[in-house]
């Protein structure tokens, strides 16, 4: 059963993130990496991460993936891309060290865990995966938990003032 | 039966590569955050697999700042493509290569 879900969701994760670098239109790459991001959600689960699928879904395929078409829209979806190379040779260059580094992380993976694996231990959550990281993130992890809520302000007060408009710019109606 | 967790870690490492590349090949700025967006799930993803294999919560709480840090990354990067394209009416990185208004 495990098994199945696996190898059904596995290639449409692949297949979605290929595909990402293909489209030209920048909308389309955004919402394939949307479903890219919901299969991901389902590896979570088949992971027994249950709380971070949810987290997954809610955040990267909801907020942040958002946030992306705001800007595209806001940017104008219809700007074609340069397809002229600045370095020559990159691309092809580019996709062989891909090629490499996928060859050197499966060497890694085979030598470091076994492809195949090996037993996997229970996971120690008797009372379901939501209320085992909650107590590892209210005790063990309280410190950076409360860090993070200080970076999360700084990072909207830093995105206000970036992409605040000049006041001494154009004026807004003379802008075309 | 339970899908082995080497399955899981080859899946994240070829999602990594496929966003690395789509860094190396693409001029679009939008494009390539996204595809750096890729590589974070790829690593979250490993992350996960790997505290499947221990047994135990750590990784899943190391992934879940990583979610937060990308949030905030996020936030920050799209504000300095906006920031820029105001300036320079583009979104392609080779315009933006001198680093000054």
């Amino acid at each position: 059963m495990d098994l199945i879900v696996f190898w059904v969701t596995a290639p449409i994760s692949v297949g979605a993130a290929a595909l990402m670098l293909l489209q030209r239109n920048a909308v389309h790459a955004a919402l394939l990496l949307v479903l890219n991001q919901f299969t991901l959600a389902v590896f979570f689960v088949l992971l027994d991460a249950h709380f971070l699928a949810a987290v997954q879904v809610i955040v990267y395929a909801g907020a942040i993936m958002v946030l992306f078409l705001f800007v595209i829209m806001l940017l104008g979806v219809d700007r074609e891309e340069v397809l002229r190379e600045r370095i020559r040779g990159q691309r092809p260059l580019a996709v062989f060290l891909g090629v490499l580094m996928v060859a050197e992380l499966v060497l890694a993976v085979r030598l470091g865990v076994g492809l195949l694996g090996s037993a996997v231990p229970p996971m120690a959550q008797p009372q379901g995966n939501v209320r085992a990281v909650a107590e590892a993130l209210f005790t063990r992890y309280v410190f950076p938990f409360e860090v993070t809520s200080v970076l999360l302000i700084v990072a909207a007060i830093g995105a206000m003032v970036l992409a605040r408009r000049k006041a001494r710019g154009i004026p807004e109606e003379a802008a075309p | 039966m339970r899908t082995p967790i080497g399955y899981f870690l080859v899946l994240s490492g070829l999602l990594f590569s496929i966003g690395s590349v789509g860094v190396l090949v693409r001029r679009n700025a939008l494009v390539i955050f996204m595809s750096i967006e890729l590589q974070l799930n790829a690593v979250n993803l490993a992350l996960i697999a790997f505290s499947r294999r221990l047994g135990e919560v750590d990784g899943q709480i190391l992934a879940f700042f990583s979610m937060v840090v990308a949030a905030a990354e996020v936030v920050v990067g799209l504000a300095i493509i906006v920031a820029i394209f105001q300036r320079r009416r583009t979104a392609n990185v080779d315009d933006a290569s001198v680093l000054r208004w």
